[in-house]
């Protein structure tokens, strides 16, 4: 046998123990009392700081309020994912994480979409359509 | 020399077709539901988003809210959320009754957060300030709403998968339905925190 053949004779066989590897057992990280708990405090770490800040009144800027709350937000919810549903790339051969990702892009594109476009119908309303100054309202 | 450029069959695709064993697929295909569950918050969101601002001369979040009870529904969903976890723990180690009791235990969370919803919701309808009140209000009844409505389907299911576990032990079968509420349950908290994030602390800032 040449050299060539043994190491495609390898890596024929690797590739066949990658398709029947994991899959088969059980294959999903049920997570450890450590993990959930991990989890747990930073949850209520990023919880509190931002009822925490609303509740006192707020900085003096709203903006920056908003931004630390919804910045917040989102560091815990990658907190969930991670500690409380183990998201990660390898379960079901990565498909869990490419559902997730198409998910997060299509929600995106609504949330952003509609918000831009509603503020700009808005905002762009010729004054004459606009029933309550013509005294058409309810 | 020339058998060792020409591909063997089993180079690039497998020969022999290999079987998943029951229930292999379903949690990749209960995840898709939940992405799918998922989209349709989304646009709950981007209602409240647009008509958030729309009181019609009505009541806004700073006259309506009442933080102290938001985050004392947010206290129980996180805990629920860890209890759950728990309860998959035990189930690893086999632990029918450790399961059952966490369950339980998740359970009582669950069922405190509804009826502190409820009561927030009768408060506000109480106050003149229900669904028909503004399109704020519409939007928010129709998130929150939603949001309580799984909340509650998720407690039934529970209350369901107790039964079954009480009834044949952690059965491949029960265990594979466990993992699934588990996601469920663990995707609700997630939708949790975008509602008191959106709805309740931006309103109130």
């Amino acid at each position: 046998m040449t050299s060539i053949e043994a190491q495609g004779d390898k890596h024929r066989a690797e590739r066949q123990a990658e398709a029947h590897g994991d899959q088969h057992d059980d294959g999903h990280d049920h997570g450890s009392v450590r993990s959930y708990l991990t989890g747990f405090i930073l949850s209520v770490i990023l919880t509190a700081i931002p009822f925490a800040i609303v509740m006192a009144g707020g900085f003096e800027s709203r903006f920056l309020t908003a931004v630390v709350v919804v910045g917040m937000a989102i560091v815990q919810i990658l907190v969930h994912m991670v500690y409380f549903l183990h998201m990660n790339t390898r379960s079901d051969e990565g498909w869990t994480m490419m559902a997730l990702i198409f998910t997060v892009v299509i929600l995106v594109i609504v949330l952003s979409g509609s918000l831009w476009v509603m503020y700009n119908m808005n905002t762009n309303m010729m004054p004459q359509m606009n029933h309550e100054a013509l005294g058409l309202g309810s | 020399m020339s058998t060792a450029t020409q591909t063997a069959p089993g180079d690039f695709w497998e020969v022999e077709p290999h079987h998943h064993h029951e229930g292999a697929s379903t949690s990749i295909g209960f995840w898709i539901y939940l992405m799918s569950d998922c989209l349709m918050f989304a646009v709950l969101f981007a209602v409240f988003g647009v008509l958030g601002g729309s009181y019609a001369a009505g009541p806004g979040p700073k006259d309506l809210f009442d933080l102290e009870l938001v985050a004392l529904n947010t206290a129980f969903l996180l805990l629920s959320s860890i209890t759950y976890g728990f309860a998959m723990l035990a189930m690893v180690k086999e632990n029918t009754r450790g399961t059952l009791m966490w369950l339980g235990i998740t359970l009582v969370f669950g069922l405190l957060f509804l009826a502190v919803e409820i009561y927030e919701f009768q408060h506000l309808i109480h106050l003149g300030a229900g669904p028909q009140r503004s399109a704020f209000l519409s939007a928010f009844f129709a998130l929150v709403g939603t949001h309580g409505l799984h909340v509650a389907f998720g407690c039934l299911w529970l209350v369901t998968l107790m039964i079954q576990i009480r009834q044949r032990g952690l059965i491949p079968a029960n265990r594979r339905r466990l993992a699934c509420l588990s996601m469920f349950w663990h995707f609700l908290d997630v939708i949790w925190i975008g509602v008191f994030t959106f709805v309740y602390l931006l309103g109130m800032i």
